[in-house]
């Protein structure tokens, strides 16, 4: 080894240092970028996660010292109707929503992909809404429900004669009320996701098709849905997660009574937070947010399994 | 680093002709994303109403003021939520783009015992969602103090599994041998990072920048479990907060949900390009 050959005056190093091997110096430097992250994912991301499985045993209040209770709090989950009213809202959230928004976002960039004239314009026309703050609008969609001579909608309906609808009011409406608003400002992001799949579709793939005599919709299902198979699993993943996880636009939308009437609209976090932060009963929320995590991460493994078997 | 990820997307289809189909899809996509942007209009649209004109449905105001503006800003609290915001947003998009870069940057390009093993923890990280974090970080922000400080809103992202991720994958495609003449130049490691390969996926990392500062300036899970006091409030929470305290004030509530938009749609007409390659990017990557 040269060692001390180099007289380097960029950073102090003792003799120790310069007896390693290059090799042996980049793994230092290797670990030596990778302590503080190392510390902070311990720390912040995997300590707190079994944290969390070990409070979901326990009866823990914040008050008093957590005693372990066993299975108890998932006990209680499981003979509880607010759960599982709470759970058919998420999941349909989660299984109208999704479908609905990827074939619309699907439509809007299968046509948009076809588009010179301004097509800039249009399609950030589509992804504006993604890029606001969903506390924000979720206000502003509560006064677009608001019954006359408030509301945008009822507004739009009485001249027209119809009967005016409760919307955020009712214990039937509410759901798909909010359910639009989510729609709505995710459906930007999943455009452009559906864009750029569209076009990393090879342009000859489509003339080989057009050469063979293949009609547009033959086109469509031989060719791009196939190939846009991956960009689709990622979007129903991405969705899906989205409304298992719906929080912000329906607390903002139901502050003055969260969940809606009769809890009809409140998804699980909903619950995890108010079992958490208003009951404080954290024991019972950490048991919710341990089938959360249970729910995510089968939806996460159905999404491999998917792409494996390409 | 641009072209290779440009090439993959080609241009839109050419058409020889414009045939009346065309037409009938292209209004009917104008009118679709007008009917997009109708509630961020109605809401600027509202804001600049009087108390006594918000039952006028019309998208144009009578006679627009910005009195609700001068009200809402004069308040003091939301001019400092907004300043909160920008300060969290700001520092978290610092650290992200630093640290999730060095992390992705020495999984792409160094070789040790562990790497993969690093690599996975840090992506298996991806499957756990934040819900299940915010009991055991608000016991242990109640402990350490953290509660109710800019510290405690912050330290839960200051590095993201996705971050990393994604600057892993740009920094596999920067050519070892531009590292390798650097070294032979005499820069250290950690120079060659910051100094050579850090520009060379510039692209990326305003990407990440771009998604981690809106990430944070629209949270609003975690900053409203931990923060109690007003003056601590990001723009999201104090704007909930305030909504609800105006009950049936509808142009104020506009005005406030406006304010908490207009940053970000500002930062999107100037930097449109950029997001929505961005989104491109991360969502082929990812």
């Amino acid at each position: 080894m040269a060692q001390g050959a180099i007289t380097d005056g960029t950073a102090p190093r003792g003799r120790v240092w310069d007896r390693f091997s290059i090799r042996t110096k980049r793994v230092i430097w290797a670990w030596a970028f990778l302590a503080l992250p190392i510390i902070f994912y311990g720390w912040i991301r995997f300590y707190p996660t079994f944290q969390a499985f070990w409070i979901s045993f326990t009866d823990w209040d914040i008050l008093k010292p957590a005693q372990f209770v066993g299975l108890e709090n998932y006990d209680k989950l499981v003979h509880d109707p607010q759960f599982w009213k709470v759970f058919r809202n998420t999941f349909t959230y989660l299984i109208v929503g999704t479908p609905i928004s990827l074939l619309v976002a699907f439509l809007v960039a299968y046509y948009l992909d076809r588009v010179r004239f301004m097509h800039g314009f249009i399609r950030a026309l589509y992804f504006l809404p993604f890029l606001t703050t969903a506390a924000a609008l979720a206000w502003v969609w509560r006064w677009i429900y608001q019954p006359v001579p408030v509301g945008l909608i009822n507004g739009l309906l009485s001249q027209f004669g119809i009967p005016q609808q409760p919307f955020l009011k009712s214990t039937t409406q509410g759901l798909p009320a909010i359910m639009v608003t989510a729609i709505w400002a995710g459906l930007g992001f999943q455009v452009i996701i559906f864009l750029a799949g569209l076009r990393a579709i090879p342009s000859t793939y489509y003339e080989a098709a057009r050469i063979d005599g293949l009609g547009e919709g033959a086109i469509l299902r031989k060719i791009t849905l196939p190939l846009l198979k991956p960009t689709t699993v990622f979007l129903v993943v991405f969705s899906s997660i989205g409304f298992l996880r719906i929080f912000d636009s329906v607390y903002n939308m139901t502050s003055n009574d969260p969940g809606g009437p009769l809890g009809s609209t409140k998804p699980i976090v909903l619950m995890i937070y108010q079992t958490a932060f208003s009951s404080f009963d954290m024991g019972y929320a950490a048991a919710q947010t341990v089938v959360l995590f249970t729910i995510l991460l089968i939806v996460s493994l159905l999404q491999l399994f998917v792409l494996r078997n390409r | 680093m641009t072209t290779i990820a440009t090439d993959a997307i080609r241009q839109p289809l050419k058409f020889g002709r414009i045939r009346p189909g065309q037409i009938l899809i292209w209004t009917l996509l104008l009118l679709g994303g007008l009917l997009m942007v109708m509630p961020i209009l109605y809401m600027f649209s509202t804001s600049l109403k009087t108390a006594s004109q918000v039952y006028d449905l019309r998208l144009i105001p009578a006679a627009p003021s910005f009195d609700n503006y001068i009200k809402v800003l004069s308040d003091g609290n939301f001019l400092r939520w907004f300043g909160n915001s920008t300060f969290i947003a700001t520092t978290v998009t610092l650290s992200n783009v630093f640290f999730d870069s060095l992390v992705g940057y020495t999984l792409a390009k160094f070789e040790f015992r562990g790497r993969y093993f690093i690599f996975l923890a840090i992506l298996s990280t991806l499957m756990i969602p934040t819900e299940m974090l915010v009991i055991p970080w608000y016991l242990m922000s109640s402990q350490l103090h953290w509660l109710d400080s800019y510290w405690g809103i912050m330290f839960p992202g200051m590095m993201t599994a996705f971050g990393t991720f994604l600057m892993k994958q740009f920094f596999e495609t920067v050519p070892d041998d531009f590292l390798e003449a650097a070294r032979i130049d005499g820069l250290n490691e950690f120079q060659i990072w910051w100094k050579v390969a850090m520009p060379l996926v510039a692209p990326a990392l305003s990407a990440l920048a771009i998604f981690t500062f809106l990430g944070n300036w629209t949270a609003f899970f975690w900053p409203l479990i931990v923060t109690t006091s007003r003056e601590l409030y990001t723009l999201p929470v104090g704007l909930s907060s305030f909504s609800d305290a105006q009950d049936t004030r509808w142009e104020m509530i506009m005005t406030g949900a406006a304010l908490a938009t207009i940053p970000t749609l500002v930062v999107f007409l100037v930097l449109q390009r950029f997001i929505v390659r961005g989104v491109m990017l991360a969502g082929l990557k990812g």
